[in-house]
């Protein structure tokens, strides 16, 4: 059995058919005009740091508004904001589907809305007042990540209460890597963030760890949050929004379970290539760059398993430009994850490490996989969720296509060009023996690229903006579904 | 014979047991690669000089921090050629070993600092904090004047050594119970008295942002800044080649 088959209308011949589930929708809906709203927060203020690298005035010499502050602002706003809200509310609105039961527990489930929201808000506002612990992508203080613990641990029942109580025999494909997400987030986020406040009423504690095992665990954790947060969850959404969109089932089930189990066994063993040539013991870090390279396969399988979906239907990928967003989503996903690897080996990282190069791998992640696989997905559930027939406007979704591709090439050609060229200045000598640039000549030099990374931004976030209007415009005014959808079918391997 | 498949056939159908699953292949990279780098003696060298921050340099870090400066600079130099060249000899484990949390950074928007200190002079470092492009025009760095205009008092500090004792910081009760003190004294025009010197070994005590009246944040930054990679003698440390490399 290589082949997963759809079952309309979720039942398997000879069960019996209960009746309707009443899906709980309106979380799901906050967290999609969430996930909107702190996209263009996170990417306005992506766009401002990047500006201020260009013309540093603009920091304004205000405390809050250095680069300083700011970049954890920007990288908390799309990461964690809009892409965990996304993340949040496409999972609630799967497992759902896919175990055809209701959300579990309550108001569990809005607590997890209101608890997360009010997590990133304070999350960012302690930034700008100067309330970070330093560590990338875990700057919140003490008092913030107990509070997101109690927020996730409650999502984790929520999601697993609802599987447990599923009528569908099978744990669909998407759940694995929602489960996986979950569960491995917790553990990420609890052990990076041992520390010891100074005080019970104060923000401030000290990392338990220090040094290298502070390091180390660190960028297991960073990391592993790529892996987990901004892999595996949206390989969730992936393996669910394609199969929709394109009406077939997943290309193959087999390749779908082995890149699961050797995705998820693999990830966690990269993170000491964000450190080569450190403090870090050399064995760690060979460690860390074998299994990063280890890692391209189970990342590739992911996304031919994507890609060949869409086999037979290619000709959609030229009339429908909501598939088009999903699967240059995923030709991107390969190309980040080709370009990881290579950048894992140490002789390419020596190069690489501390420069843009590595900006820019992270945003062809970021900007062309996880945005464009959101955008996708809002584009397919906002008209369902509000009981629309179809989007506003299809051209709309074209323009911000265009918008959004032409903003991520000028991001990475841009990133490439100053990053390899920082990295190789930086090394030059001249004839004499002596270093040929002095650090700020490199500074001078990057000037252009700055600029031209800032336009790619601004043009990034204008197609969010066209997104967001085209999707008000189809709650506000577009035409009604004619019947209240059915059931959706669930996507179930054939038996 | 179990192959994945038959083995993700039972657990497909098990949310537990799947999540069970998950946990088993998810704990096995982390545990080999961090539970040894606490067990294994030789993952920090012996190096002498290492001393834990005073507690002005340790709020100087803290600015250090909270401004974010990690975010575009490193401490770490690499071993190679041009680094070792352009910053100083290259980080040993043992430098950061009291570094709650570490400050190795991943980005070099501007150069690394992990040897920055005695490399300018006081003054250099106030008016480059205050306006980087009044100094180096092409600068990318944001001004930080406001730091010479907030003032900072040591009244809390022992509550700092005392927590960073919990993780495992060598504070001594003579230390923790002279921090206020010594906090003061130490960014003093008139400099510290010789209890303070014998309680931090090689700790420059002087009024360090220029503004003898008060105490600034400046004082703590600059303070930190100009002790950063100055602990350990490297003429006389003669690095063992092949150690960690
Ligand atoms: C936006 C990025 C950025 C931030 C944030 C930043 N710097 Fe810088 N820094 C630079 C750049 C670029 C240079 C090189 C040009 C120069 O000397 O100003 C530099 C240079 C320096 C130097 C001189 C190093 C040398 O060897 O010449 C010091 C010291 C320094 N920065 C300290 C700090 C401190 C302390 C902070 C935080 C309060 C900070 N920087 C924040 C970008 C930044």
């Amino acid at each position: 059995m290589t082949v997963a088959s759809m079952t309309a209308g979720g039942a398997s011949p000879g069960r019996v058919i209960d009746a309707p589930v009443v899906y709980k929708d309106d979380v799901v809906r906050w967290f999609m005009i969430a996930a909107i709203f702190w996209a263009i927060v996170g990417m306005l203020v992506g766009v401002v740091i990047a500006a201020q690298l260009t013309f540093p005035a603009l920091n304004l010499g205000l405390p809050w508004t250095t680069f300083g502050r700011l970049r954890p602002v920007h990288t908390s706003g799309v990461i964690f904001a809009f892409g965990g809200s996304m993340l949040i509310g496409t999972s609630f609105h799967i497992v759902q589907r896919t175990c055809r039961a209701r959300l579990f527990g309550g108001f569990a489930s809005e607590f997890v809305f209101w608890g997360y929201q009010f997590f990133i808000v304070m999350a960012a506002l302690s930034y700008v007042l100067g309330g970070s612990q330093s560590k990338e992508y875990a700057e919140p203080e003490w008092y913030l990540d107990i509070w997101l613990a109690v927020v996730w641990v409650t999502y984790l029942v929520v999601f697993l209460g609802t599987i447990i109580k599923r009528k569908e025999p099978h744990i669909y494909v998407s759940l694995w890597y929602f489960l996986a997400f979950i569960v491995t987030i917790a553990i990420l986020h609890i052990v990076n963030n041992l520390a010891v406040p100074v005080s019970f009423l104060g923000s401030k504690s000290y990392s338990l760890f220090s040094g290298v095992q502070d390091a180390m665990t660190q960028w297991w954790y960073g990391h592993n949050a790529v892996g987990f947060f901004l892999t595996a969850g949206f390989l969730g959404m992936m393996y669910y929004f394609i199969p929709k969109q394109v009406e077939r089932p997943v290309w193959s089930y087999r390749l779908s379970i082995v890149s699961f189990w050797s995705l998820i066994f693999v990830y966690i063993w990269a993170g000491p290539h964000h450190l080569h040539y450190t403090a870090l013991p050399d064995w760690v870090q060979m460690l860390g760059m074998t299994f990063s390279i280890i890692l391209w396969m189970p990342s590739w399988a992911s996304m031919v398993n994507g890609i060949m979906t869409v086999s037979g239907r290619w000709d959609r990928l030229r009339t429908d430009p909501i598939l088009r967003f999903m699967i240059v989503a995923v030709a991107f996903y390969g190309m980040s994850t080709f370009e990881g690897p290579l950048m894992s080996i140490r002789a390419v990282n020596g190069l690489s490490h501390y420069t843009d190069w590595t900006v820019g791998h992270v945003h062809s992640g970021a900007l062309g996989w996880n945005a464009f696989i959101s955008f996708g997905a809002l584009y397919y559930l906002v008209p369902r969720l509000w009981g629309r027939r179809a989007v506003f406007s299809e051209n709309l979704v074209r323009l911000h296509f265009w918008l959004g591709t032409i903003g991520i090439v000028l991001y990475i050609t841009s990133m490439w060009a100053s990053g390899i060229m920082q990295g190789l200045m930086w090394r030059a000598y001249d004839s004499l023996g002596f270093l040929q640039y002095s650090f700020v000549e490199t500074v001078a030099a990057m000037h252009p690229y700055y600029a031209i990374r800032t336009l790619g931004g601004l043009c990034f976030l204008s197609g969010v903006l066209v997104m967001a209007w085209n999707l008000w415009m189809t709650v506000k005014a577009g035409e009604p579904a004619e019947t209240e959808a059915p059931p959706a079918p669930a996507l179930q391997p054939a038996e | 014979m179990a192959n994945v498949y038959s083995v993700h056939d039972v657990l497909q159908k098990h949310s537990i047991k799947l999540m069970v699953g998950i946990l088993a292949a998810v704990s096995v990279g982390g545990l080999v690669e961090i539970a040894p780098l606490f067990m294994i003696e030789n993952t920090i060298e012996k190096v002498e000089g290492m001393r834990p921050y005073t507690p002005l340099e340790l709020a100087g870090r803290n600015i250090y921090i909270r401004e974010g400066c990690y975010l575009c600079h490193s401490q770490q130099v690499r071993p190679f050629r041009d680094e070792v060249e352009r910053y100083g000899p290259y980080s040993l484990a043992a430098e950061s070993m009291y570094d709650h949390p570490f400050q190795w950074g991943s980005k070099r928007t501007g150069p690394d600092l992990a040897r920055v200190g005695g490399k300018y002079s006081d003054e250099w470092q106030v008016r480059h904090l205050i306006h980087p492009q009044d100094v180096v025009p092409e600068s990318v760095m944001p001004s930080y004047a406001f730091l010479a205009a907030t003032p900072i008092d040591g009244s809390e500090i022992a509550d700092h050594l005392r927590a960073l004792r919990v993780t495992g910081v060598p504070y001594t009760d003579d230390q923790i119970a002279h921090a206020a003190a010594d906090f003061s004294a130490q960014g003093s025009a008139e400099g510290a008295d010789a209890d303070f010197d014998a309680r931090w070994p090689k700790a420059a005590s002087r009024d360090f942002d220029g503004n003898p009246e008060k105490l600034t944040e400046m004082d703590a930054l600059v303070a930190y800044l100009q002790m950063l990679g100055t602990l350990v003698d490297f003429p006389k440390i003669v690095p063992d080649a092949d150690f960690n490399r």
